[in-house]
């Protein structure tokens, strides 16, 4: 018997990280901006999504793959909306991963401009999956509570957006937009901050042309 | 808590190197988790007790080590320890930071016995 230390050195999410690599690949060369949605359970992804499927119509291609532990309810609403849209139904777990994604992208069309995937409802473990997305949205809610961004570091470490949503309920919450702001900038100083509501409206114009821009830089190097 | 889909995913570099060094046994293996990868080692020491039972890794010890949040400061090259996760820089206060430890979650060394005749020293 020898005893002998292999020294690997290996991402343990390699596999994840090499299948979300495979999808951004795919997914660029097509001119399609893939967008991770991130946030708490219950902090308007879903809102936000129909209210960007409005402002798209006419403007721009949409689809949406939507992850949640149960239930359909999600894509429907969102189909509603003449969006098609994929449920992937984790049974439990806690988050999505690059895989899952690569399962249902040959059924998702190939002309379209945004791919929004809106990650199962949880501010901790999505954070840790890359799913081949090139902008990774945050969502913090103004009922939630603006001391989050520290108490929940790595969401907002690793997202390019924040938006701070549900902003016209302010009249009625203790929520400091700035205080928030602050917080998540001195945790991640390229945060781009979009307050909005997608109630009211407030800051969905800003959103949505900065999305447009986006997809055009992308659009330019497939 | 995703603690048991990162130890299957582990397991799955584990078993495919015990193959390609011909291992009888995994004794120890030794993972990096960075302060802001987002994982509790407690909870992954669990999830690999759990899941390496009947595994050829039956009797191995995990041990864990905890790189600190560490930012490199693009403007004046200063390197800090930031236990806050704030990375501006101490020295120079420029907020334009470069990651270069915290956030990850590597597979470091895999402690075996093959049936190998000891390699000469």
């Amino acid at each position: 018997m020898t005893k002998k230390d292999v020294f690997v050195l290996q991402d343990i999410l390699l596999g994840n990280a090499q299948a979300a690599a495979a999808i951004r690949r795919e997914l660029e060369t097509r001119g399609i901006l893939a967008i991770n949605l991130l946030s708490s359970p219950g902090a308007g992804k879903t809102t936000l999504l129909e209210a960007l499927a409005d402002r798209f119509k006419g403007l721009a291609r949409i689809a949406v793959i939507e992850g949640d532990i149960e239930t359909e309810r999600d894509a429907e609403r969102v189909r509603a909306k003449g969006v098609p849209a994929w449920q992937i139904t984790t049974g439990g777990a806690c988050h999505l991963e690059a895989k899952m994604i690569g399962k249902v992208l040959p059924e998702v069309p190939t002309d379209i401009d945004f791919l929004f995937i809106e990650n199962v409802g949880n501010l901790v473990c999505p954070a840790g999956y890359d799913l081949g997305e090139r902008l990774r949205v945050v969502l913090l809610s103004t009922p939630e509570g603006d001391d989050k961004p520290k108490k929940y570091p790595k969401a907002f470490t690793t997202a390019d957006v924040l938006l701070l949503s549900k902003a016209d309920l302010r009249p009625y919450l203790p929520f400091d937009i700035e205080k928030a702001k602050a917080e998540a900038l001195a945790l991640n100083p390229k945060l781009r901050v979009f307050v909005v509501s997608a109630v009211s409206g407030e800051g969905m114009d800003e959103f949505v042309a900065f999305l447009l821009n986006a997809r055009r830089e992308i659009a330019s190097r497939a | 808590m995703h603690e048991l889909s990162l130890v299957a995913s582990m397991f799955e570099t584990l078993l495919d190197q015990a193959r390609v060094h011909k291992a009888k046994r995994i004794t120890g293996v030794k993972i990096q988790v960075g302060a802001l990868a987002g994982v509790v080692p407690e909870l992954l020491e669990s999830a690999f007790d759990a899941y390496k039972k009947g595994t050829i890794a039956e009797d191995a010890v995990l041990t864990t080590v905890k790189p600190p949040f560490t930012v490199r400061c693009r403007s004046c090259g200063n390197e800090s320890v930031r236990d806050d996760f704030v990375p501006t820089c101490p020295a120079c206060g420029a907020a334009d930071p470069e990651i270069v430890h915290g956030l990850e979650l590597i597979l470091e060394k895999i402690e075996m016995e093959t049936d190998d005749p000891p390699s000469p020293a």
